[in-house]
């Protein structure tokens, strides 16, 4: 038996670099999880079976580690202003406490990153960003950083007494601290989210409302919670700082027990995203695609008159893009389509598999793929090759799984 | 981990059980294990010719799609059919109901290459 094509390969090829462990590693270890190299991190792939974790999160709640995610914060006066000439949703509809899902691009509108920006404060701002791009990410927002020129009048009269004018003002506008390595995260995902949420911090505490975010005090420390999540259930995602870590883990599993709550690894968490037709950077996503072929222009605010990557989103907006990024599922029951399968019609290629695995929840081959345009209609007949042999697929309407109404 | 005295095991995770002239192959519990949640098996046709350490079948988990290799020369005479119905049997039950294929074996001293319960035990520990 050897492996052919490993769903995992999407793991970022770290080379010799040695891998990071979170600061749950050691709880993943002793409940026996399957450690896989994750973007430089030794992440649980799994603790029983992705399938059983997988409906834990469907039918009650589970809990992902997401400590490898990166989290910086941009705080200061223009923190605000400059965010939005780098990201492509409109950071000025954010009130404090509440987040967006966004994209940071690069020059050629291509996805350097797809992150969710909270304002956690009228200045400040976190960004939760992939753990692959995190220093990509961090680079670039300092480079551009450096260059902004800051159109605001803040404090000219004070420095225009000050010699070093230029710089001054450059370093006045807003100051990007990567926290990464000093927190950590969970994300808690399921149905019984409120119930949980309850018995954490307290009968009287609320939930958050949908993309807010705020802080909550346990045993001693204060915790940020989130209304967001990866999964297509309810659900919500916990920071802090990575001390408090391996206390909370097992509070959440102790305080989850008669709720079904489950540990759960990156294999559910990629199951379960892609029934929603949630993208995977580095998969769905990449430097060579933008957010519009992608089919998530909603998050993509065109009115805002400058950001990274504006010009040619507007140019792929009024032309139609040539690719657009497809759900499909396939129309017999069989081997389950892979990342990289070619896709045809009437024995022409139109494209490839981004995405794909068997769906646990509707026990049926799915998957993404970005198509020629003209073949990406929902309710095409398409075909997937898997080994030689062309399989048919119908193209469908996202999400590929709707819960049951109950 | 089971791992019967009475099989020949692959580097490669497939045991072999001797059965006169012919072999029955599988994949061991720690390959099932590593695998888990086997959601489709793609078996070899039947009177089909091979040879050894030639992939013949696919075992496809949610993750991984994973190639299975005839250890020996020889022809497939036999398929388990029920694991395109239930292709979990290879998790429930490696050695027994979650066998894959049975081939007739050209020389029987192909056979003495392989390894034994301890020296498989040895490679996967």
């Amino acid at each position: 038996m050897s492996l052919r094509n490993t769903r995992l390969s999407l793991a970022w090829r770290v080379g010799e670099v040695a891998q990071k462990k979170t600061p749950l590693y050691h709880e993943h270890v002793r409940l026996r999880a399957k450690i896989v190299p994750f973007a430089g991190w030794l992440m649980p792939v799994q603790y029983t079976s992705i399938v059983e974790e997988h409906q834990a999160v469907r039918n009650n709640v589970g809990i992902f580690d997401i400590s490898h995610m990166g989290q910086f914060i941009v705080e200061g006066p223009d923190a605000r202003e400059w965010l939005n000439t780098i990201l492509t949703n409109n950071v000025d509809k954010l009130d404090a406490g509440v987040g967006q899902y966004t994209f940071l691009l690069n020059d050629r509108g291509g996805i350097i990153d797809d992150l969710i920006i909270y304002r956690t404060a009228k200045e400040q701002f976190l960004l939760v960003v992939n753990a692959a791009r995190l220093e990509e990410d961090f680079a670039w927002l300092q480079n551009h950083k450096a260059g902004h020129a800051s159109g605001s009048p803040l404090n000219e009269s004070a420095m225009a007494d000050l010699p070093d004018r230029e710089n001054r003002k450059r370093n006045a506008c807003a100051t990007i601290i990567n926290r990464s390595a000093n927190f950590g995260g969970v994300a808690i995902q399921g149905p019984r989210i409120a119930e949980l949420f309850h018995a954490l911090f307290g009968a009287d505490s609320d939930l958050p409302t949908r993309n807010s975010i705020a802080d909550f005090p346990f045993e001693g420390t204060t915790l940020a919670v989130a209304r967001t999540g990866y999964t297509g259930e309810d659900g919500i995602e916990v920071f802090f700082p990575a001390t408090d870590a391996v206390k909370f883990w097992n509070v959440v599993l102790e305080k989850g027990e008669p709720m079904g709550i489950k540990p759960c690894g990156l294999g559910a968490r990629d199951t379960l995203r892609l029934e929603m037709c949630y993208p995977l950077n580095g998969s769905d996503l990449s430097p060579e695609r933008n957010p519009i072929e992608a089919g998530l222009g909603f998050f993509v605010d065109l009115t805002k008159p400058n950001f990274i990557g504006r010009d040619v989103l507007v140019n792929t907006k009024n032309s139609g893009p040539r690719e657009k990024l497809v759900a499909f599922r396939m129309k017999e029951k069989g081997p389950p389509p892979r990342p990289h399968y070619a896709v045809f019609r009437d024995a022409e290629r139109i494209g490839e598999v981004t995405s794909g695995t068997l769906s646990p929840s509707l026990n049926w081959g799915i998957g993404m793929a970005y198509v020629s345009s003209a073949h990406a209609k929902i309710g095409t007949e398409i075909e997937i090759e898997i080994r030689g042999q062309k399989l048919a697929a119908t193209v469908e309407k996202k999400p590929l799984y709707r819960k049951p109404v109950s | 981990m089971m791992i019967p005295d009475d099989l020949l095991y692959t580097e490669s995770h497939e045991w072999i059980k001797r059965e006169g002239d012919n072999v029955r192959v599988g994949i061991t519990d720690h390959a099932q294990s590593e695998l888990t949640d086997i959601v489709y098996v793609e078996l070899p046709k039947v009177d089909r010719q091979v040879n050894a350490k030639e992939a013949i079948a696919v075992v496809e988990s949610v993750k991984t799609a994973s190639d299975i290799y005839a250890p020996v020369k020889g022809t497939v005479i036999e398929t388990n059919k029920a694991l395109e119905a239930d292709p979990g049997l290879i998790n429930r039950e490696p050695y027994g109901q979650g066998w894959i294929f049975v081939l007739k074996i050209d020389n029987a001293d192909e056979l003495k290459g392989f390894k034994d319960a301890e020296a498989y035990k040895k490679q996967i520990s």
